[in-house]
């Protein structure tokens, strides 16, 4: 099957800054995947891209198949794509907003659909009031109703939920799963950590245009095997054995790094031997939050 | 066909829905210049023989109207939506490049014709104005419309800041429209700036406009259509390459 999307090779530099360096990338149809990394790691710029918004230096882009320079009408109509910054357009309401942008893919009875996506975004109260008149969590609403105005069968979000409320988070979310579920591929950049790794299937990250790690969820935080036990301690001091697996203090509770689940125990019997006494305990799993920190702070020490 | 007809749409509701701004204000501006030059000149100027010079100055005031608020729609249109960033909505989707510069060029032009005809009207008040060849006043004003549509797109998307924009507007547009003949026939300066007119392309504009009032004109109508239809020839070429290679609008 054609790959939604796939890039190969991508480079591009702004000035002095090389955006993307040799980018190679591949997402098959109907997958949920995250694009996740540090500020300035060149997501917005691979997304431009794909998009037709900016023009690669080398390399190729193509979404379902459709070359993005040579072949970019089909290229587009193939692709729903939410920005990063909150652009609008003043002169218009939400529902003239969402018509013309129907209209530019040829669209021109497009009002059912329209109706449906403005309900899933709990935009209809708001359909005719004005651009302008919106609060900031609207009109990124807006631009994810308007990202899906042709159905794309690739939909790409830049931080869809930068500034939306929970609830509303929440709600997107649901749809976005919907829409997967019904076919979609989905791509998304986020900083909530979190929302990738309840919601996407795969991962890759990016650290200073170039991918440091491309696999599935479930394989990357199986790689950071080990748990941290995290304790309240009285007196709150860790014995000799253990200050080596010291990380630092976190919410008034000491974190020991253990390599396997089976070593809380002898943790444990280790505090108790030096007649400490444990008033609190948690165990955390890994998450996808330390994954990031360790692929991003292990490629700034080789560097 | 349909991405085109929205884009066109868009762009004319963009100007019609603040038209007191975009329509209204342009024709009055252009009711006074009528109002005050007939006055004090009428009684001293007569460019071609029989004619008024009330009547020499409407077309001309119609005219430059008309190419004024042509360029007004694309370049301020384009300056805008780059500003805000809202350019993206439309760079996204599968437009053709054909299709967006066609699109902005017919708003342009219509936008143009609508003040142009204001004028028009407005000046029927002070008498009636004939107009025996009302096809070739029809063929140069949709081609100088076409033409100013074409050089405020090419500003709109070269500008970065509304200032350059307003350069671009007061030291090349302006200049370039006075200097054509709207009050005066180029006939009446020194053989020097007489030359010079004639390498502006704005002159055979408002020449061959005049002539579909008067039946008289400084060039054949003919020579000045293709004259004029070469340019906006040449210009279109120009964006569309422009639109093609993404210059300035895609990163
Ligand atoms: N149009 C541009 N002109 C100049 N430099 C740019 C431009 N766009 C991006 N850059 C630079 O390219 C690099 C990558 O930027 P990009 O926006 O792709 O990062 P990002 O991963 O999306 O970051 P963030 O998480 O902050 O959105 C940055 O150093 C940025 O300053
Ligand atoms: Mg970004």
């Amino acid at each position: 099957m054609t790959p939604a999307i796939e890039v190969s090779g991508l480079g591009k530099r702004y000035g002095g800054v090389q955006a993307l360096d040799g980018v190679d990338l591949e997402v098959a149809q109907g997958e949920f995947f995250a694009l996740l990394g540090p500020n300035g790691a060149g997501k917005t710029t691979l997304i431009s891209i794909l998009a037709g918004l900016a023009r690669p230096d080398r390399g190729e882009a193509r979404v379902m198949g459709h070359h993005v320079v040579r072949d970019y009408r089909a290229a587009r109509r193939a692709l729903g794509v939410v920005p990063q910054e909150l652009v609008f357009d003043p002169f218009f309401t939400v529902r003239e907003t969402l018509r013309i942008q129907s209209g530019y893919f040829g669209l021109t009875h497009n009002d059912a659909w329209i109706d449906e996506i403005l309900d899933h975004l709990d935009l209809t109260a708001k359909a005719n009031a004005n651009m302008r008149t919106l609060s900031g969590g609207m009109k990124r609403r807006v631009l994810v109703a308007q990202a899906l105005v042709h159905r794309p069968p690739v939909i790409i979000l830049d931080e869809p939920t930068a500034g939306v409320d929970v609830e509303l988070r929440q709600g997107l979310w649901a749809f976005i799963r919907r829409l997967n579920q019904a076919g979609h591929t989905i791509v998304l950049t986020t900083h909530y950590l979190e929302e990738a790794e309840t919601l996407c299937s795969r991962v890759a990250m990016l650290k200073s245009g170039r991918v440091v790690a491309l696999d599935t969820t479930a394989n990357l935080l199986a790689g950071l095997s080990g748990v941290h036990l995290k304790v309240r301690l009285e007196p709150d001091r860790l014995p000799e054995a253990l200050r080596a697996r010291a990380l630092p203090v976190s919410g008034g509770l000491q974190v020991i790094a253990l390599e396997r689940a089976a070593l809380v125990a002898d943790a444990l019997a280790a505090l108790r031997a030096e007649g400490i006494q444990v008033l609190d305990v948690q165990l955390e799993q890994p998450d996808l939050e330390e994954a990031f920190l360790r692929l991003v702070g292990r490629e700034e020490r080789a560097a | 066909m349909s991405g085109f007809l929205t884009l066109l749409r868009k762009e004319l509701l963009r100007f019609w829905k603040v038209a007191f701004q975009t329509v209204a204000a342009p024709i009055l501006t252009a009711a006074l210049y009528l109002l005050v030059f007939s006055h004090v000149l009428e009684a001293h100027v007569q460019v071609y023989p029989g004619v008024s010079y009330t009547a020499f100055l409407v077309p001309g005031l119609a005219m430059m109207s008309l190419l004024q608020n042509a360029f007004a729609n694309t370049s301020s249109s384009l300056i805008q939506s780059k500003i805000t960033g809202n350019i993206v909505f439309v760079l996204l989707t599968p437009l053709s490049h054909a299709e967006l510069y066609w699109a902005y060029i017919c708003a342009a032009v219509v936008r143009g014709v609508m003040v142009g005809a204001g004028v028009f009207a407005v000046t029927l008040i002070t008498g009636p104005v004939p107009l025996p060849h009302p096809l070739w006043a029809a063929a140069f004003a949709v081609l100088g419309g076409g033409i100013l549509g074409a050089l405020g797109l090419i500003a709109g998307i070269w500008a970065d800041k509304f200032d350059q924009l307003a350069a671009f507007q007061n030291f090349v547009i302006v200049p370039l429209t006075f200097l054509s003949g709207v009050f005066y026939s180029v006939h009446s300066l020194p053989p020097f700036w007489q030359a010079a007119s004639h390498l502006n392309p704005f002159f055979y504009m408002i020449d061959g406009f005049r002539y579909g009032f008067f039946g008289v004109s400084d060039i054949a109508p003919l020579t000045g259509l293709c004259i004029v239809g070469a340019t906006f020839g040449g210009l279109s070429f120009v964006s569309l390459r422009l639109l093609r290679s993404g210059w300035k609008l895609r990163s």
